[in-house]
């Protein structure tokens, strides 16, 4: 996220098949796609534009794992080492009775730590101003974004061109 | 390719729409002023949260004395009314976590709804462990902190111990699931508005712009919390049913009931769905989005699982004969025939029996029927919990301590202020949040519109496939 402001020229398109098959021609004419935009997860859209899979998941497991291992010594400790009081005449060091709090605390890591690296990971955060290149691609507009703050015209016009071709509805630039 | 899914697809989004109209649709409630039957429905909801607020006090300044529990009934309408609420609160991630994992597309009408109902039940549920202590000022000693007694521990052994990390876990990761879902249809509200209402959006949208590594973040998210709630949700009823299965109380002690719980759970959440979904579609004109077509889906739920808990209650009934042990039969021959045999018959007749029409599928159709059959099975839920809980407790084991439980207008002001805290959440979340899954029902546009789909599919769809717009865009070269 760098705080300068750049020069964005964008296109929009009104269906996800044109947006796919754009983003195909971009990438084959090695154009350098800033984002693309959509108001929907397009599915099918990741591998044309080159987008590894999201690594997520392996941050859940090992946050979940944290969690069970965490529990389930920290309950150890409490019962059997801290303070060992006997319940019911039961061990020191009931195991299974430690299998429910120890799955809790697993799932409660877990989807903790993925989502608090998830609005990490993104930006994402109360109080971050978005920077909407337009309102409506929240709505049904589909689009692929070009840095163009340090392009030069004719690399700028090649591209007006290539959005032309691709059948996109409205090409713009701003500034965000 | 004329059909882009098998024909036998139900249509889940009628009305012939495009992506803006979608938008329009489902972002409409939240921008125009309230109807007069929104302001009067809530106002009745906001005096029963008043009246809850009221005798929640009353119960804390006078003691648990005002209640009708007792000696012997020392569980009643408080762990009743709990463990009805938490039942009710499994439906949503049921919808959103399990139905995720199955590919059930016809949860995307239902799940924001239905994961709302989730969170604001299990706020409901919440109150009751916490005020039945009677010294709620003394209720952080259930978690295990560092303290001066020693430091003493929490009891781990203990099954209400679980229950507090159970619903702590489940409501806090309810609550992650559900906002996540919900930001990028508050980033559409939030593009939508102007002045004050696009800053307020723009604070509870966290920024979300729909970029493409964003949404592959995001479902990635998505499907592993729903992978992550699914044994949850499980988890969650199977330990309040450790509550009564790890006592020694005759009635209760049985090894059936963490399944038949979940059963119950399931059944009860989605009745109360039914309930809330026909008011909403109805009030909010979502009837192109949450369809017939869903509501039979959930009728069939229903009617499964309704009969799996009419299983568990004649297996109960028949292990307790087969056990040949005679305090376990004399629980559950008191559980029928006993004093409070009338809960007993209403709890059958609502649970096993009303479900049961379910089978025709003119009554799973119809709006009324569904209503009606929605209302029956919670009171049915309700009174299954009532007698577990309060008839096995009422017939102990000396005949000398045996008692009668009548609530108190105390017990019966909480539990009425807890619906309306109920509907009063749930009003207000529909007023400020779209109440169906904008983006997950514009993904599913294509797949089951009935625009591409069904018998009214009027435009023959072909997509373009990548030879051709290749060839397309090297001619213009």
């Amino acid at each position: 996220m760098s705080v300068e402001s750049k020069k964005v020229l964008y296109g929009l398109y009104n269906d996800e098949e044109d947006l796919k098959h754009a983003v195909k021609v971009a990438r084959e004419g090695h154009l350098d796609i800033m984002d693309v935009y959509t108001p929907f997860p397009v599915h099918g859209l990741d591998p044309i534009l080159g987008l590894k899979e999201s690594r997520l998941h392996i941050l859940g497991f090992i946050y979940g794992s944290i969690g069970a291992i965490f529990g389930f010594l920290f309950m150890s400790w409490a019962l059997a080492k801290d303070w060992p009081i006997l319940f019911g005449g039961k061990p020191y060091w009931p195991v299974p009775s430690f299998i429910p709090i120890t799955f809790e605390l697993t799932v409660l890591f877990s989807a903790w730590g993925m989502t608090l690296t998830f609005y990490t990971i993104c930006g994402m955060w109360p109080g971050v101003k978005a920077k909407i290149l337009d309102n409506r691609i929240s709505d049904d507009k589909f689009c692929i974004a070009f840095d163009i703050t340090q392009a030069e015209s004719r690399m700028v016009s090649g591209l007006e061109d290539f959005f032309k071709r691709t059948g996109a509805s409205e090409v713009h630039e701003k500034i965000i | 390719m004329s059909q882009p899914v098998a024909p036998v697809r139900h249509v889940l989004i009628e009305g012939n729409k495009t992506y803006h109209q979608i938008s329009e649709d489902l972002c409409a409630p939240t921008e125009r002023a309230p109807s007069r039957e929104w302001i009067l429905a809530f106002s009745v909801a906001s005096a029963f949260t008043a009246l809850y607020a009221f005798a929640v006090v009353w119960t804390i300044w006078k003691g648990i004395g005002e209640w009708g529990v007792n000696r012997t009934i020392n569980w009643a309408w408080d762990i009743t009314n709990f463990v009805w609420w938490i039942g009710i609160g499994h439906a949503g991630t049921l919808i959103s976590a399990i139905l995720l994992l199955f590919r059930q597309r016809w949860r995307t009408g239902v799940n924001r709804s239905a994961e709302a109902m989730t969170i604001f039940a299990v706020i409901c549920a919440g109150q009751f462990p916490l005020i039945h202590m009677g010294r709620l000022w003394l209720a952080f000693f259930i978690f295990p902190f560092p303290n001066t007694r020693g430091p003493l521990w929490v009891n781990f052994n203990s099954p209400l111990l679980w229950d507090v990390f159970a619903i702590s876990t489940y409501f806090s990761v309810s609550v992650l699931f559900w906002y996540t879902g919900l930001v990028p249809d508050l980033a559409t509200v939030r593009d939508r508005a102007v002045g004050l209402r696009r800053k307020l959006y723009e604070i509870f949208s966290f920024g979300w712009t729909g970029s493409a590594k964003h949404w592959q973040r995001w479902e990635s998210l998505s499907l592993v919390l729903a992978g992550l709630s699914t044994p949850l949700v499980l988890s969650v009823h199977t330990i309040v049913s450790f509550d009564f299965a790890t006592s020694v109380i005759p009635g209760w002690h049985t090894t059936i009931f963490p399944p038949y719980f979940v059963a119950g759970a399931i059944f009860s959440g989605f009745a109360m769905v039914q309930t809330l979904t026909v008011i909403t579609r109805k009030a909010l004109k979502l009837e192109d989005y949450i369809t017939i077509n869903h509501i039979d889906s959930m009728n069939k739920v229903i009617v499964l699982t309704g009969t799996i808990v009419g299983v568990a209650y004649l297996t109960e009934l028949f292990i307790a004969w087969y056990s040949g042990y005679i305090y376990e039969q004399f629980a559950f021959y008191n559980r029928v025939f006993g004093i409070y045999w009338w809960a007993y018959f209403a709890m059958m007749f609502c649970n096993v029996v009303s479900p049961q029409l379910f089978w025709s599928r003119r009554i799973r159709r119809s709006i009324w029927w569904t209503f009606f059959l929605s209302i029956v099975v919670n009171i049915g839920m309700w009174f299954e919990r009532f007698v577990i809980i309060a008839t096995t407790l009422a017939r102990d084991y000396v005949p000398s301590a045996w008692s009668y439980y009548r609530p108190t207008w105390v017990e019966i002001a909480i539990f009425s202020g807890t619906i309306g805290l109920f509907f009063f959440l749930f009003m207000i979340f529909t007023r400020v949040a779209p109440v169906v899954a904008i983006a997950e029902v514009k993904a599913i546009l294509k797949l089951s519109g009935d625009q591409y789909i069904g018998p009214k599919a009027h435009r023959e769809v072909q997509p373009v496939t990548q030879q051709e717009v290749i060839a397309k865009y090297q001619d213009q070269n």
